[in-house]
């Protein structure tokens, strides 16, 4: 196994955001299987130490891999995007007064103690969400336009940020 | 072609060899020691064929060994002052983290790093407490097993925090036990369960003990156990059942304030009585107390059901909470199995069987069920399994960690539920201009300002070269290792300046804290985003302030003196407004500030750019002006 390698190459993974989700658990798991601290319990040290790492290492990957905002986050970058240096973040406003206005309905549904409507709105941003990951894989696997890609990831973290709020009030509202 | 075999100390030459391996449940009741005979997993049992030790340890005078388990507890209310129950409240802890101390009959003493009891053979630690209950299970274990352990795998609540779970590493290291791994007692269960049953799929392990509730959701996959998420509630399990008992008699008796020793009795009634609604329908609840007053009630299991239904309800918040933090509903999952004592009360199970629409697991003993866990756990490590034989446990950490920043809030850096091992690093960069260290604080919580999080570390990196503010860059590297225990190292790769700590946190968390803490993270959120909000406009302020007392201690000159007053006052008011609660007054200060600045800062261009083209280039002039909208703390590299 070869750890510097990169996190797709790790899982024997072609590198595209379309994911063999199957496949990458089944990976995950064989990998960890070799490489987890519990192998070398009763190890020296230095297997111990390499064991920490190791393992450490597949958690990272599998996690970045298995999210797939971290995953598009993650193959932006192999492809030269860095999401986080680049400088133009501006949103159009029209997208920024959809966000005030999703956020407004939550806070509404939160003050009213409203778990249906907070269900609906989590079922909502959900779909949404997930024909714009179809975008994504579109503009990533098919289309390799990154640029595009990197505005479509940043309107993704949005609604990712948006349903974690969501989540959160539901949380607050059952306790 | 056996010439020679060189062995690793703990590793064995032949590789065949059957290695004696534990696991210990170190409850707060009872403990117990389990193995793995046969392929099995069993409780070993004392002499006198009891499978538990409770959890008691009474200290004598003049050299005489310390009495641990029954011979100890008997003893309790002879010698109460000695005489040490549930210490596992203890560990990690300092004494002002200890509930109902006042109650207690320990001669406590504060001391740094955790709480200790004095007591006729000096005094003690929690830590050296423990070691005595665990010396005790590992020469039961010697002497059943004929030889010496290997190691030993230690079971402790899901939600302990590092100080705990390192308290825990080190009273079985004085008990002469080598430690195999720390092990998460619903995780544990779940093992037990698992292996017993050749299980596969969704499980929830729901854990009701004397004084802690854990729910845990694994997966069960061709022999991998994923924790896939972990929660509870600390302060809440079977002991509460009893105090609503209790509370009940008092008003169907309509008894006046009760003596301490009425009190002690009614509660013995109320345990007695809820142990005998498990199999009954009525229990009756007879007693002579001291006053004269004779209690002669019944107690239905309706009446039961009815005065414990918040009780109940209780637990599946949290239940909720770690379904949907494991991304899962509640038709994901295949199997609910019981852990603890208090599952046996019927409305648990009714409740947990209504919630997860399915009959829960009962198949195993909820009092046993983690000692086989850990047993089957140990005697893997110990490496006592063929290959294929083999499964794998990849289990999470219960409470996020995070640092300090600026305004006392927290950069969160590992989050809760994250799978170990696991390390996170993140980048820091100083405040001041010429500031060479930087405190590291590491807090573990879900609160957003650290002083509503534990506190585990403090530590320094020091050395760092004096620049201006923001130019260092500080990586600081959080690892926790498969027992859930935290180190930390800081490196600064501008000098190469490095600093490392393996957190041995002063303080514990008591477990109400940790559920509390939870519970204010999400009552709190919105709380949270305004004093957020507050905090950071604070922290802005308090930087202009900076940087325009650096900006007058060295242009004065360029500004007469009414211009400085003017100057001057703009700043005191902002630092009035700073004392506030008001992030408006705050920002409206500011702007204050900045229009009594602007003339200043125009002529402190001028003279820059006189400078410039004394001998810099324009570009360096447009770099530090941009680096003013840097943020300081918690950016990422």
């Amino acid at each position: 196994m070869d750890f510097s390698a990169d996190h797709f190459s790790l899982f024997g993974l072609p590198q595209t955001f379309r994911l063999d989700d199957a496949g990458l658990d089944k990976r995950y798991r064989e990998i960890q299987a070799q490489v987890h601290p519990d192998r070398f319990a009763s190890a020296g040290d230095t297997e111990r130490r390499l064991s920490l790492q190791n393992a450490t290492r597949v958690n990272e990957a599998y996690q970045t891999l298995k999210k797939p905002l971290l995953r598009a986050q993650y193959l932006l970058g192999l492809a030269g995007h860095d999401l986080d240096t680049e400088s133009n973040t501006a949103m159009p406003p029209e997208f920024l007064m959809e966000q005030m206005e999703w956020r407004e309905a939550v806070a509404e549904a939160r003050l009213a103690r409203d778990l249906d409507e907070l269900e609906q709105l989590h079922h909502r941003v959900k779909q949404r969400m997930n024909s714009r990951y179809e975008q994504l894989a579109n503009l990533l696997d098919d289309q390799r336009k990154y640029a595009a890609a990197a505005d479509r990831l940043r309107r993704l973290m949005f609604l990712e940020k948006l349903l974690a709020e969501i989540d959160d009030a539901m949380a607050a509202l059952e306790a | 072609m056996e010439l020679l075999q060189i062995a690793e100390p703990g590793q064995s030459a032949a590789p065949h060899q059957h290695k004696l391996a534990v696991g210990i449940d170190l409850g707060t009741t009872n403990s117990l020691v389990a193995t793995v005979r046969s392929g099995l997993s069993v409780v070993i049992s004392d002499e006198l064929g009891r499978p538990l030790l409770p959890s008691v340890v009474r200290y004598l005078q003049d050299d005489v060994p310390a009495k641990v388990g029954y011979e100890a507890k008997d003893a309790q209310a002879l010698d109460p002052r000695n005489t040490i129950s549930s210490v596992k409240r203890f560990m990690g802890r300092g004494l002002k983290d200890i509930a109902h101390r006042e109650s207690m009959p320990y001669d406590f003493e504060d001391s740094a790093g955790m709480v200790r009891v004095r007591t006729v053979a000096g005094s003690k630690s929690p830590v050296e407490v423990s070691a005595e209950i665990l010396k005790t299970l590992r020469e039961r274990a010697e002497a059943s097993l004929g030889g010496q352990l290997v190691g030993a795998v230690i079971t402790v609540p899901a939600y302990f925090d590092d100080a705990q779970r390192q308290a825990t590493k080190d009273a079985a290291k004085l008990a002469g036990l080598s430690v195999l791994r720390l092990l998460n007692e619903p995780t544990a269960a779940a093992i037990a369960y698992g292996l017993d049953n050749a299980a596969e799929g969704v499980y929830a392990v729901y854990d009701l003990g004397g004084g802690t509730f854990d729910i845990s959701i694994l997966n069960l996959s061709r022999g991998v156990f994923e924790v896939m998420s972990t929660g509870g509630d600390s302060a809440l399990g079977g002991d509460d059942f009893d105090q609503r008992i209790f509370c009940w008699i008092l008003e169907a008796a309509k008894l006046q304030p009760l003596s301490a020793e009425d009190a002690h009795v009614l509660l013995t009634c109320a345990r007695e009585a809820k142990e005998y609604l498990t199999q009954h329908g009525v229990a009756p609840i007879r007693a002579r107390l001291n006053s004269g007053e004779i209690v002669d009630l019944k107690l239905t299991t309706e009446v039961f059901t009815e005065i414990t239904r918040t009780l109940v309800t209780k637990t599946i918040q949290p239940v909720k909470k770690a379904l949907r933090d494991a991304g899962l509903t509640v038709d994901d999952v295949k199997g609910v199995v019981m852990v603890g004592g208090a599952t046996r009360m019927p409305q648990i199970q009714r409740a947990v069987g209504e919630f997860f629409k399915q009959e829960p697991l009962n198949n195993l003993d909820p009092d046993k069920v983690v000692a086989l866990g850990a047993a089957a756990q140990a005697n893997l490590l110990a490496g006592n399994r063929a290959a294929g034989d083999e499964w794998l446990l990849l289990d999470v950490i219960p409470l996020s960690l995070g640092l300090e920043t600026m305004g006392g809030l927290v950069e969160r850096i590992i989050p809760r539920n994250s799978t170990i091992p696991v390390a996170r690093a993140q980048e820091f960069t100083t405040f001041r201009d010429g500031q060479t260290a930087i405190a590291i604080h590491v807090v573990q919580g879900e609160r957003e300002l650290v002083s509503d999080c534990r506190s585990l570390a403090r530590f320094e990196l020091r050395g760092i070269p004096p620049m201006v503010a923001g130019a260092a860059r500080i990586r600081v590297t959080f690892q926790v290792d498969a027992d859930g225990l935290l180190s930390v190292s800081a490196r600064d790769s501008t000098s190469g300046a490095e600093a490392s700590v393996t957190v041995k946190p002063s303080y514990g968390l008591s477990d109400d804290e940790i559920a509390n803490m939870l519970k204010d993270s999400l009552a709190h959120t919105k709380d949270d985003a305004q004093r957020r909000a507050l905090k950071e406009a604070q922290v802005e302020a308090q930087r202009l302030i900076e940087a325009v007392r650096s900006a007058l201690k060295n242009d004065a000159d360029l500004l007469v003196a009414e211009q400085q007053s003017a100057i001057e006052t703009a700043i005191a008011k902002l630092q009035a407004a700073m004392l506030g609660e008001e992030r408006r007054d705050i920002t409206l200060a500011m702007d204050a500030v900045e229009v009594a600045t602007r003339d200043f800062a125009a002529r402190r261009m001028d003279k820059s750019i006189r400078r410039a083209f004394a001998g810099k280039t324009v570009d360096e002039i447009g770099v530090i002006s941009e680096s003013e909208d840097n943020k300081h703390m918690g950016e990422h590299a």
